[in-house]
């Protein structure tokens, strides 16, 4: 009988592990996201040799074409949204892998023409390829496709791995998150199905951990004795774009809040894991979210704030309100701004606020999770004539400048103590020349190598909505218009008051 | 493009470092998005009538350009020290955005300097960085005189056209800073394959079983053949002999793994633009076959197994091309390789 190795001791300092044989198939595969990210990605990882050495891409959509003309549209996709000007040869030869499926998503001979692709694939190879399902589609169609897959046998594959790719919302509200969750599982397993919220796959994101963990300095200071408060913002200077029919149903507290900024919430605020297995990381991230006390419906006008942009000037141009903006019903109460104080419950966190702040049309592009320690209990200088002492800030910039900066203050130089504050930075530009990979190169190698860290959890996403819920609740039992914001604005005046007395929102 | 610039004739290493901090201030002073880059200090030692191929060559490396170049063009016969400092951030435009701001000082300098090189430098780079010490040219003297204070030595053991000195002269190196060897980096893309072929857990004990690899390089290629050849014997606990040169420059030897030997060949080929490796092929006791060669979109694959099938496809890559492979030397300035040292010193063996 032969022996198994353990071990395989070619890959020890190879820094790309490898990766089993894969057939990637994406059902929406000629849609925005597949367009603008998804082939740029895949191509982008078969020009740095970081995909399986063995890869097929299989695309399903409703539209009737021959390979060929697929072939086609992801080179012009490609050509136009890839991070780097494709090699021709390494592009030719992706392509050639590409195969297509025209039909809906509800039709058998989807499934049927996808069995006998990857049958055909496999067999051609002599090898069970892995599969990965990825369901870049409208949520309507997750539980149909998943059943479907379920229903062909496909959810499962003799000597190799089955995975299924979920895009956001997961749901639109925790009802419909259970529901959605039910029905994936009653296909596939959890740890086969992989939800992506693309910030985790952001470099300054995962960065966040490393900071918390890998760093004595923060750790004894990362608790309410000294943290006074955090926020959270996510600002955006655009606004809906062509995105109309899509937010106007969901608006910034889904869009933004109920994913990006609770993960952002939950990796400050997590306790070490024990490993960075993905079961460990996810178990201490549902904790977090645990000890949020979602907001009661009494609570929420005191604790959430909303509003919409009007019309205002933008990058130097003049910009029309949300509710002027093409698609928009003219009396829509969606949200564009989002503003909420929440607290976690627990020994390390309890009493500290932790406000998040999302929103479009602001005054500028910027993520950054900000960090208030709390102010010296005591000054012995003297602080007139200057800026004065203030508390020493923790600034994590997700985007644009991705870095990390401490503000400390600093004796002014001359004959008196006066003081000021200033910034010590840490930006990654400065510090690695390397250009990070998008995030979506990431994940997308992530479900191919079934590492599940930087993906959201089936109780981790109802546990998201759980506190996210309530605050729907409450708003869907009110009417009228919203307050209003200039675009191109700090946000709207009423966010100040969720703050506690004598706080301000940084500055954006 | 944002551009500052210092000049002086007949300097020293103190008048080029107070520049380089006058020139940075006068940068903060004007308040652009400005940040000094921060990641290594690369010492290069150049001939002087190839510097504007090296500065060209570092160019090309683009994002992986350290953030302060220290370039020394050797010139036949000077006995003074002419040099240039310059600050050059390429920024988007973009207000909000910081722009990272790269350093490079020029200095012109005798044969007679790089003894003390170290001396001349030293002033010059940035503490608490990796400084990477590279002589394209040979100019050992310049690195074994940077031996106290390079953390990293970049070459390209491919350079000596004897390939037996120059794995000894690497192994004298490595005891006393990290060697990247650009010679080493060719074979990245081969070694990464080789190891996903035997990854699936039914084909690992195929590693056990492994009886001949041919490794096919340029003729001016032998060290990254030799090293290909190391890494194997290194990672699978082979012994291996000398090779012994035989007709065409074809090189042939044996490895002891336990009680059976490997057969090992080393085929030089003509016709390979880029220099490196060209293909490999192992072969197993039983009578499959891998072979992986250089194709157009990446590595052209080919497995042959005892049964009689065969299947063949392309592992898709491109070509990093030499600037590339520059481009990841630096980069691997600051990571550590922990297979790279067993499998010189197996080549070493090799080419004893």
């Amino acid at each position: 009988m032969a022996t198994v190795e353990q071990e395989n001791p070619l890959t020890e300092g190879l820094e790309r592990a490898p990766v089993h044989p894969t057939t990637l198939i994406i059902f929406g595969a000629t849609g925005d996201l597949a367009q603008r990210k998804l082939l740029p990605a895949v191509y982008n990882l078969a020009h740095e040799g970081a995909l399986p050495e063995r890869f097929n891409l299989i695309g399903i959509a409703r539209s009737e074409q021959p390979d060929d003309q697929y072939r086609a549209f992801a080179r012009e996709a490609i050509e136009k949204h890839s991070r780097r000007p494709p090699d021709e040869t390494v592009l030719n030869s992706l392509l050639e892998r590409m195969r297509y499926v025209g039909a809906s998503f509800d039709d058998p001979a989807a499934y049927e023409g996808i069995a006998n692709i990857a049958r055909e694939l496999d067999d051609e190879a002599g090898v069970p390829f892995n599969r990965v399902f990825y369901l870049a589609t409208a949520p309507s169609f997750f539980e149909t496709i998943a059943q479907a897959l379920g229903e062909r046998g496909l959810d499962r594959r003799e000597g190799a791995e089955v995975r299924l790719v979920v895009e956001k919302p997961f749901g639109h509200d925790l009802a419909s998150a259970r529901e959605l969750n039910r029905g994936l599982l009653s296909v596939f397993e959890e740890r086969q199905i992989f939800r992506i919220d693309h910030y985790l796959g952001k470099e300054t994101v995962q960065n966040m951990l490393v900071l918390r963990f890998g760093n004595g300095i923060f750790e004894p200071l990362w608790n309410r004795s000294y943290i006074d408060n955090v926020q959270i913002t996510a600002a955006e200077d655009i606004g809906i774009g062509t995105r109309a029919e899509y937010y106007d149903r969901s608006g910034a507290l889904r869009d933004i809040v109920q994913n990006h900024l609770l993960q952002l919430l939950t990796i400050l605020s997590m306790e070490p894991p024990v490993s960075f297995s993905a079961d460990e990381v996810r178990n201490e991230k549902v904790k977090v979210l645990h000890a949020i006390k979602p907001p009661a419906p009494e609570d929420v006008s005191k604790r959430v704030v909303r509003a919409q942009y009007a019309a205002g000037v933008a990058e130097g141009k003049e910009v029309p309100g949300y509710l002027e903006e093409q698609g928009v019903a003219t009396d829509s109460e969606t949200e564009t701004f989002v503003s909420l104080r929440l607290g976690v419950d627990n020994w390390r966190w309890a009493g500290v606020p932790i406000y998040l702040r999302a929103g479009k049309r602001l005054a500028r592009r910027v993520t950054e999770i900000a960090v208030t320690l709390k102010p010296v209990p005591h000054l012995a200088f003297q602080q007139s004539g200057s800026l004065g002492v203030q508390p020493n800030q923790l600034i994590l910039n997700v985007q644009p400048n991705e870095g990390v900066s401490l503000s400390l203050v600093a004796k002014i130089p001359g004959a008196r103590m006066r003081v000021r504050p200033v910034n010590m930075e840490f930006a990654y530009g400065t510090s690695f020349m390397s250009q990070s990979p998008e995030a979506y190169e990431r994940l997308i190698l992530d479900t191919m190598r079934g590492d599940a860290t930087l993906f959201a959890r089936d109780d981790e996403v109802e546990a998201a909505w759980g506190i996210v819920d309530p605050i729907l609740e409450a708003w869907s039992q009110s009417s009228g218009p919203l307050p209003q914001y200039a675009a191109g604005s700090q946000g709207p005046a009423e966010a100040d008051a969720i703050l506690e007395p004598g706080m301000e929102w940084r500055p954006l | 493009m944002t551009v500052e610039v210092w000049t002086a004739e007949n300097t020293t290493p103190a008048d080029i470092d107070a520049a380089l901090r006058k020139l940075l201030e006068e940068q903060h002073v004007r308040g652009e998005g400005l940040a000094p880059a921060r990641v290594l200090n690369m010492v290069t030692v150049v001939d002087a009538s190839w510097r504007g191929e090296i500065l060209n060559r570092l160019e090309r490396v683009g994002r992986y350009h350290p953030s302060r170049t220290i370039l020394c063009a050797v010139e036949d016969g000077r006995e003074t020290i002419d040099a240039s400092a310059r600050l050059s951030a390429d920024g988007t435009g973009d207000p909000n955005l910081i722009s990272v701001v790269e350093e490079r000082v020029d200095i012109r300098m005798g044969q007679a300097h790089l003894r003390r090189l170290d001396a001349i430098v030293d002033p010059l780079i940035l503490s608490d960085l990796t400084t990477v010490v590279w002589a394209p040219h040979g100019h050992h003297e310049a690195i074994e005189a940077m031996r106290g204070l390079a953390d990293v030595v970049l070459l390209d053991a491919s350079d000596d056209p004897n390939p037996a000195r120059a794995i000894q002269w690497v192994c004298g190196l490595q005891d006393h800073a990290y060697v990247v060897d650009l010679a080493w980096l060719r074979g990245t893309p081969w070694r990464e394959r080789i190891a996903a072929t035997f990854d699936p857990p039914e084909w690992r004990p195929a590693l056990r079983q492994i009886s001949k690899v041919v490794v096919r390089h340029r003729p001016d290629s032998i060290v990254s053949g030799v090293l290909m050849l190391g890494w194997l014997s290194s990672r699978l606990g082979w012994s291996p002999g000398s090779l012994v040169e035989g007709d065409s420059g074809r090189r042939r030897g044996r490895a002891r793994a336990g009680k059976t030997e490997v057969a090992l060949e080393l085929d030089p080929v003509h016709d390979l633009g880029a220099p490196g490796l060209g293909g490999i092929t192992l072969e197993t006791a039983d009578g499959s076959k891998l072979s992986l060669d250089r194709s157009e979109g990446g590595l052209a694959a080919k497995r042959h197994t005892r049964d009689g099938r065969e299947s063949s496809w392309v592992v898709l890559g491109a070509s990093r091309g030499e600037a590339g492979i520059l481009g990841e030397g630096i980069r691997q300035a600051l990571l550590r390789d922990p297979t790279y040292g067993p499998a010189v010193r197996c080549a070493g063996a090799m080419l004893s």
